[in-house]
C-alpha cells in the first residue's frame, strides 16, 4: 500500500514536469497529450466511483462524456453565432464563459445521471448493465439524427470557452485548468470514500443485503453515487470538447463507455489513481503502437485480454506492497 | 399512407427481425447455458461474412458461401472459446464484458489486418435475384423473402433441437442445474464449446445473408451486437421463446417506427420539424421500449426473476 501512495506522489510530479518540459522545449503536442490523459483520467475516476467502488457496472458513462461535451458545444456554439439558443422561459443565446458552462453541464450530468439512476437501479447483474448501455446508445442516436448541431458531423466551436483574465487558448493554461480539475476531483472522491457515506457505498459493493439490514437505504445510496459519478464524467467531457473544440456523436458511442471502463480497468478497480495511471497507460500506448502500425488496437486488445485472464488487478497492483498475511 | 408501404416495411421489419433472431438465439443460449455476456458476438458476424465473401470469391458459388459462413465462424468459435473464453466462464460479469470487448478489438483488426479495410461484396444469386409479386399488388425482394424463410426454418430447427434432442436435453438441463449435470456425467466443458460455436456459427450465416445486401467490413457486427442485446434483453436474458418474440419486435418497431413516426408527427407539426423530431425518435424506440420493458419487467418479457 506504501509504495503505491508514493508512485501516486510520483504520479503528481510527472503530471506537472511533463506539460511543463514541453513548454521549455517547444514541443505543445505533449502538452495536449497530457491534457487530453487528464481529462480522460477525470472521465474514469468519477466512472470508478460507481464501478469500483460501489459495484455498479455501468456500461453507458459516455452518455455523461458526451452530454457534458454536447452542452459545452452547443452553448458556445449559440454564444459565438449570437444565435438566441431559446426563447422561454428566459431568453438565452448560450455562452463562452467557462464560469457560466461548468455550472451548467455539472447540473445537466447530475440531472441525466438522476433520470438515468432512477430507472436502471431498479435492474440488477446484466440488466443493469444493458439497460446502461441502452441509454447511452438513445443519445447516440438522438445526436446523429438531430441536425440542428451538425448530427453525424459533430459540431466544431471556433474559439475555446474563456475564462476571466486568463488566456485559455494557450495550451499550458488550459492543460493547468484541467489539472486543478483533476486534483478537485480526486480530492472530493477520497473525501467520499473515507465518509460513513462512502463505508456505505463500499459496504453495497461486498453485500447489499446485509447493508440494508442495518438501515440504510441502499437504493438512495447507489442512486447519489450514480448521480456523482455520471456528473464527474460529465465535467470530463466538457474538457475534452474544450481540448479539441469539436464534438462529435463518436464520444456517446458504446466504445467510449468500454474505453473509460478500460481506464478503470487497466489502472487497477477501486483504486483512486487507477484510472488516470489507465488513461496514461492507454494514451502511451496509442501514441507508441500507432506509431509503428496502423493495428495498434489488435495490440490493446492483446494486452487487455492478458491483463483480465492473468493479472486482474490493473497496473497499480504492481507497485503495492503485499502484506505478510496477504497472498 | 398507403397499405402497401406499409405491409412492405412490414416485411422488412420482420425480415430484419428475423436476423436479429439468428444474432440473439446464440447470445441468449450462451448466457443461458453458460452465464456468459459475449460482447464478441459480433464478431463472428463478421467473421461469417468475410468467410463468405471469401468463398463466393474464389467458387463463385453464394451456397458455398453459406456454407462456409457457417463453418468459418463455427471453427473460430470453437477455436477462441477453447483459448479464451473458458477462462471467463467462472469470473464476474465485469471481466466478461471487458475481455470480451478486447475480443472485439483483437478480432476486427485481425480481420484488417487479412482482408484489409476496404469493404468486400457479395453477390446475391441470380435465382434469388429480383421481385416477387405477393397478394395481387405487393412487390417484394425475393432475396429479402428468402432471408425471413431461411429464419423461420432456423428457429424452428432450433426448437427441434433443443426440445427433441439428446444434446437440447442436456442444453436445457445446462442452464438449469450445471453442477447436477456434470456430476451426471456429461462432459461439461464439450458442450460448453459446442454451445459456443453454434451460437457463433448462426451469428456467422446471419452476417453472411446480411452482407449481401449490404457490404462486408470491419466493424459490421458492433451496430447488430447492440441491438440484439437489446433483444435479449427485452425477450429475458436465457429464453429463446423470448429471443424470437423480442427480433421481430425490435425489427418492427424500428422499421416502422423510422418510417412512419415523422409521417405521424406532420399531423400536429409543420413538415420540417417533424421530420427531424420524427426522425430522431425514430431512431431512439427501440431504446425507449427496452426502457419502458425494463421499468415494467425489470428481467424481460420471459426472463426468469
Amino acid at each position: 500500500m506504501i509504495v503505491e501512495k508514493i508512485f501516486n506522489k510520483w504520479i503528481l510530479v510527472f503530471l506537472f514536469l511533463i506539460p511543463v518540459l514541453g513548454f521549455i522545449f517547444e514541443e505543445p503536442y505533449y502538452i495536449t497529450l497530457t491534457t487530453k490523459v487528464v481529462i480522460l483520467g477525470i472521465a474514469g475516476i468519477g466512472l470508478n466511483l460507481a464501478l469500483g467502488y460501489c459495484g455498479l457496472i455501468s456500461f453507458g458513462h459516455a452518455a455523461f462524456f458526451g452530454l457534458g461535451g454536447y452542452v459545452t458545444g452547443i452553448l458556445s456554439f449559440h454564444a459565438l453565432n449570437s444565435e438566441l439558443m431559446f426563447s422561454w422561459p428566459f431568453v438565452s443565446s448560450g455562452s463562452s464563459d467557462m464560469l457560466v458552462i461548468w455550472p451548467i453541464v455539472i447540473l445537466s450530468s447530475a440531472f441525466l445521471a438522476l433520470i438515468i439512476g432512477l430507472l436502471s437501479l431498479r435492474t440488477t447483474g446484466v440488466y443493469f448493465i444493458m439497460i446502461t448501455l441502452a441509454f447511452a446508445q438513445m443519445l447516440y442516436f438522438f445526436a446523429i439524427s438531430w441536425p440542428n448541431y451538425g448530427g453525424e458531423d459533430g459540431l466544431s466551436i471556433y474559439m475555446r470557452n474563456s475564462l476571466p483574465i486568463i488566456n485559455t487558448m494557450d495550451p499550458l493554461t488550459f492543460y493547468f485548468i484541467c489539472l486543478c480539475w483533476l486534483l478537485i476531483v480526486i480530492f472530493i472522491s477520497a473525501k467520499l470514500i473515507n465518509s460513513s457515506f462512502g463505508m456505505a457505498f463500499q459496504a453495497i459493493k461486498q453485500n447489499e443485503e446485509r447493508v440494508k439490514s442495518v438501515g440504510i437505504e441502499t437504493f438512495k445510496v447507489k442512486l447519489l453515487v450514480f448521480v456523482i459519478s455520471g456528473t464527474i464524467t460529465g465535467l470530463a467531457g466538457s474538457l475534452y470538447t474544450d481540448l479539441n473544440r469539436f464534438i462529435s456523436p463518436s464520444v456517446l458511442n458504446w466504445q467510449m463507455s468500454g474505453e473509460i471502463m478500460v481506464f478503470v480497468i487497466l489502472g487497477g478497480i477501486a483504486r483512486l489513481y487507477g484510472p488516470l495511471v489507465g488513461a496514461a497507460f492507454f494514451i502511451v500506448l496509442e501514441q507508441t503502437l500507432g506509431g509503428y502500425t496502423e493495428n495498434w488496437q489488435f495490440w490493446l486488445g492483446l494486452i487487455l485480454i492478458l491483463e483480465i485472464l492473468y493479472v486482474r488487478t490493473g497496473i497499480l497492483s504492481l507497485f503495492e506492497k503485499k502484506l505478510k498475511y496477504e497472498k | 399512407m398507403s397499405s402497401i408501404l406499409f405491409f412492405e416495411q412490414l416485411l422488412n421489419g420482420i425480415q430484419f427481425g428475423t436476423m436479429l433472431f439468428l444474432m440473439s438465439a446464440g447470445l441468449t443460449l450462451i448466457f443461458g447455458v453458460m452465464g456468459l455476456i459475449n460482447l464478441a458476438h459480433g464478431s463472428f458476424y463478421m467473421i461469417g461474412a468475410f468467410s463468405a465473401a471469401l468463398i463466393a470469391g474464389l467458387t463463385g458459388s453464394f451456397w458455398l458461401a453459406l456454407l462456409a459462413s457457417l463453418s468459418g465462424a463455427a471453427i473460430a468459435g470453437v477455436l477462441i472459446e477453447i483459448l479464451i473464453i473458458r477462462r471467463l466462464y467462472r469470473r464476474d460479469h465485469l471481466d466478461q464484458v471487458l475481455a470480451t470487448f478486447a475480443l472485439i478489438l483483437l478480432l476486427s483488426e485481425g480481420v484488417r489486418w487479412c482482408f484489409g479495410a476496404f469493404p468486400l461484396y457479395l453477390d446475391i444469386p441470380k435465382n434469388l435475384n429480383g421481385t416477387l409479386l405477393i397478394l395481387d399488388d405487393i412487390i417484394y425482394s425475393k432475396y429479402r423473402l428468402f432471408i425471413i424463410f431461411m429464419g423461420l426454418l432456423i428457429a424452428t430447427g432450433l426448437y427441434v433441437l433443443i426440445t427433441k434432442t439428446r444434446l437440447g436435453v442436456r442444453i436445457r438441463a445446462g442452464q438449469n442445474d450445471r453442477q447436477m449435470i456434470s456430476a451426471l456425467g456429461v462432459d461439461i466443458s464439450k458442450l460448453y464449446t459446442i454451445v459456443f460455436a453454434l451460437g457463433a456459427s448462426l451469428a456467422g450465416l446471419a452476417g453472411a445473408m446480411i452482407g449481401a445486401i449490404q457490404s462486408v467490413e470491419v466493424g459490421m457486427g458492433e451496430p447488430i451486437l447492440i441491438l440484439a442485446f437489446v433483444v435479449i434483453v427485452i425477450g429475458g436474458i436465457g429464453s429463446i421463446k423470448g429471443a424470437l418474440i423480442g427480433s421481430i419486435l425490435v425489427g418492427v418497431t424500428d422499421t416502422i417506427g423510422r418510417i412512419f413516426l415523422p409521417e405521424l408527427l406532420k399531423i400536429f407539426m409543420e413538415p420540417a420539424s417533424a421530420t427531424s423530431v420524427g426522425s430522431s425518435i425514430g431512431s431512439m424506440l427501440i431504446y425507449i421500449l427496452m426502457a419502458l420493458i425494463l421499468i415494467i419487467k425489470p428481467s424481460g418479457l420471459f426472463g426468469k426473476t
